[in-house]
């Protein structure tokens, strides 16, 4: 009943290629800030994924609701108690997590409401930040392109940083990708990469 | 102010259903009058219909402007018309009187074939269940056997989801605006004080006063002035009204004073002299009966399991008689049983009559939806 909807368009962007292909087929998906619903719409359109987004957003929502998107206007920090415990395959948190309040918070319910969740995020630890921080300035670039004055990130981390986050949440890492513009990086990650995308389970 | 996209001249239909209608309470309708209007063309496939239902005050006439009356548009004319959120240029869009009203559709005000009079009190409580029994009959009628959607704000929004539930293959989507899977004690108190306004107005005559040639206006203008305390907000109150005075200062008696004062009555009045009281207590009972969660010990996600329809959920943040958490609860109950739905909870200080408006954000979510609603 979403006929008239364009042709998805977003194949190119690489953070969400590297999250497509964690996504078996089918699958039912929760997109937490989920932005305008690309993401979701390339899953519907390229996996058959059956999901939604949670956006807190009005322009969002709206590009959300012209992609034709399942989305609900929620905000994450207060939790995700619209949402079952384990209803869904994965729960997916792309580039948010350094934005959220409650960073550990939002950890637990993925943990609770999804089979497995899939986070990504800038690299704090990648070395062109670090410069910067060297020279006497917080970074600036491509994957954090604010300044300190108006970032809305406020919980930056490295890989290591996440990975202690994972083991004090009970969340066990299944699987690590690094990337650098649309290359993998597999040499010196928390040093040579600029995103990073985790996929984890609750650790029983 | 109406734009060139108004559906234009626009006039009322009527049909008469002669099956029998099982109510709810058990009392049975042998046949009754339907008042409806439509818009745009319904195409070949007979599969562009969308059907609108309307609140408690409402009617059929959603759209356009009657040819000898001057400013008589629609109560929805914003949303409905040629290039609005509902387009006419896609979809046929019907609006009907429910029946108990007072706009054309048989109610208590209506003349009873058996006995020769007004039905007055002898009417029977209708339900939400029940308006969607008679509007199945009208889309038998037009030939209409899905809706490409069924849209209602407020008591039209429960009327809409009752529709996915009791026909869940006759509705591909619903737009559920303001409404609740059922009222609070609150809402159905606020109801009663509405309800006793009128029944103890000494013009009731206990239901039947058309046979006393007279009308319990008294109440019903009370009736209508708590309603409408409930349907704006604070803040939109505080800001449209304030403290102001009508003659600049305080007269220290019990006449007309502030603005809201002289607003309200004002209001009260013109209801008055437009609806009929037995209609009113009508559609209050109705509201307050409807909870579909009911049967099912309370489950409203037991409720939605039959549902197929995809799902629109709108709330308004300061619409306090209809607030988002009753919203939040049908949503909830849709992401249980993995129906597609989106809800949005859109910041407005117009309180519950904000679904009436024109206002940008909230007209952009709709014809976005409705723009993904095949035809």
């Amino acid at each position: 009943m979403t006929d008239t909807t364009a042709p998805s368009t977003i194949a190119l962007r690489p953070d969400f290629a590297a999250i497509a292909q964690w996504i078996k087929p089918g699958a039912k998906i929760l997109d937490l800030g989920c932005g305008d619903g690309s993401l979701l719409r390339h899953l519907r359109d390229t996996r058959n994924v059956f999901g939604y987004g949670v956006e807190i957003d009005d322009d969002n929502l709206l590009s959300c609701f012209r992609n034709g998107i399942n989305v609900i206007q929620n905000d994450l920090e207060t939790g995700l108690s619209s949402f079952e415990s384990a209803s869904f395959d994965y729960v997916i948190l792309s580039q948010t997590l350094q934005a959220m309040r409650h960073t550990e918070g939002i950890i637990q319910e993925m943990l609770r409401v999804g089979k497995e969740g899939i986070v990504s995020f800038p690299n704090f630890g990648y070395w062109r930040n670090r410069m910067q921080v060297i020279s006497g300035h917080m970074p600036v670039s491509k994957t954090l392109p604010y300044h300190w004055y108006d970032t809305p990130n406020i919980h930056l981390c490295t890989l290591g940083d996440f990975e202690a986050l994972c083991q004090q949440c009970d969340a066990r890492i299944l699987e690590r990708r690094v990337m650098n513009g649309d290359h993998p990086v597999n040499f010196l990650p928390n040093l040579m990469g600029m995103l990073a995308f985790y996929r984890f389970e609750r650790r029983e | 102010m109406q734009d060139s996209k108004s559906v234009g001249v626009v006039t009322p239909q009527y049909v008469t259903i002669d099956k029998p209608l099982q109510l709810k309470s058990g009392l049975m309708l042998d046949s009754y009058h339907l008042v409806y209007e439509t818009y745009g063309q319904l195409n070949a496939a007979r599969s562009n219909a969308v059907l609108i239902c309307h609140a408690l005050s409402g009617n059929h006439h959603v759209a356009g402007v009657y040819a000898d009356k001057e400013k008589s548009y629609g109560w929805w004319d914003n949303m409905v018309g040629p290039g609005k959120p509902i387009d006419t240029n896609r979809f046929f869009v019907m609006g009907m009187n429910n029946l108990g009203g007072c706009h054309g559709s048989t109610g208590p005000a209506s003349i009873d074939t058996k006995t020769g009079k007004h039905y007055g009190a002898s009417f029977p409580i209708v339900t939400v269940e029940d308006w969607v029994e008679t509007q199945v009959q009208l889309a038998e009628h037009l030939g209409i056997e899905q809706f490409a959607a069924v849209v209602g704000g407020s008591l039209g929004g429960m009327q809409a989801m009752q529709w996915t539930l009791d026909y869940p293959e006759k509705v591909r989507h619903a737009l559920v605006v303001a409404a609740a899977a059922k009222l609070t004690a609150q809402n159905i108190a606020f109801n009663d004080v509405a309800r006793q306004a009128i029944m103890t107005d000494q013009e009731f005559y206990g239901g039947n006063y058309y046979a006393y040639d007279t009308l319990p206006r008294r109440g019903l203008r009370l009736a209508r002035m708590l309603g409408h305390i409930t349907y704006l907000s604070d803040d939109s109150m505080a800001a449209k009204f304030g403290r102001s005075l009508r003659n600049g200062d305080l007269s220290f008696g019990f006449d007309v004073e502030f603005e809201i004062e002289s607003y309200l009555r004002y209001q009260g009045d013109k209801f008055a002299d437009l609806f009929d009281a037995n209609s009113y207590l009508l559609m209050t009972k109705a509201l307050d009966y409807f909870d579909p969660a009911n049967t099912y010990g309370g489950d409203l996600s037991a409720a939605f399991q039959v549902a197929k329809a995809d799902y629109l959920i709108l709330s308004f943040t300061s619409d306090w008689r209809f607030s988002p958490e009753r919203s939040r609860e049908i949503v909830k109950a849709l992401l249980d049983n993995k129906i597609n739905v989106s809800y949005a909870e859109i910041t407005s200080s117009h309180g519950h009559d904000s679904f009436l408006m024109e206002t940008q954000y909230y007209h952009q979510l709709v014809r976005a939806y409705m723009d993904n609603v095949s035809t």
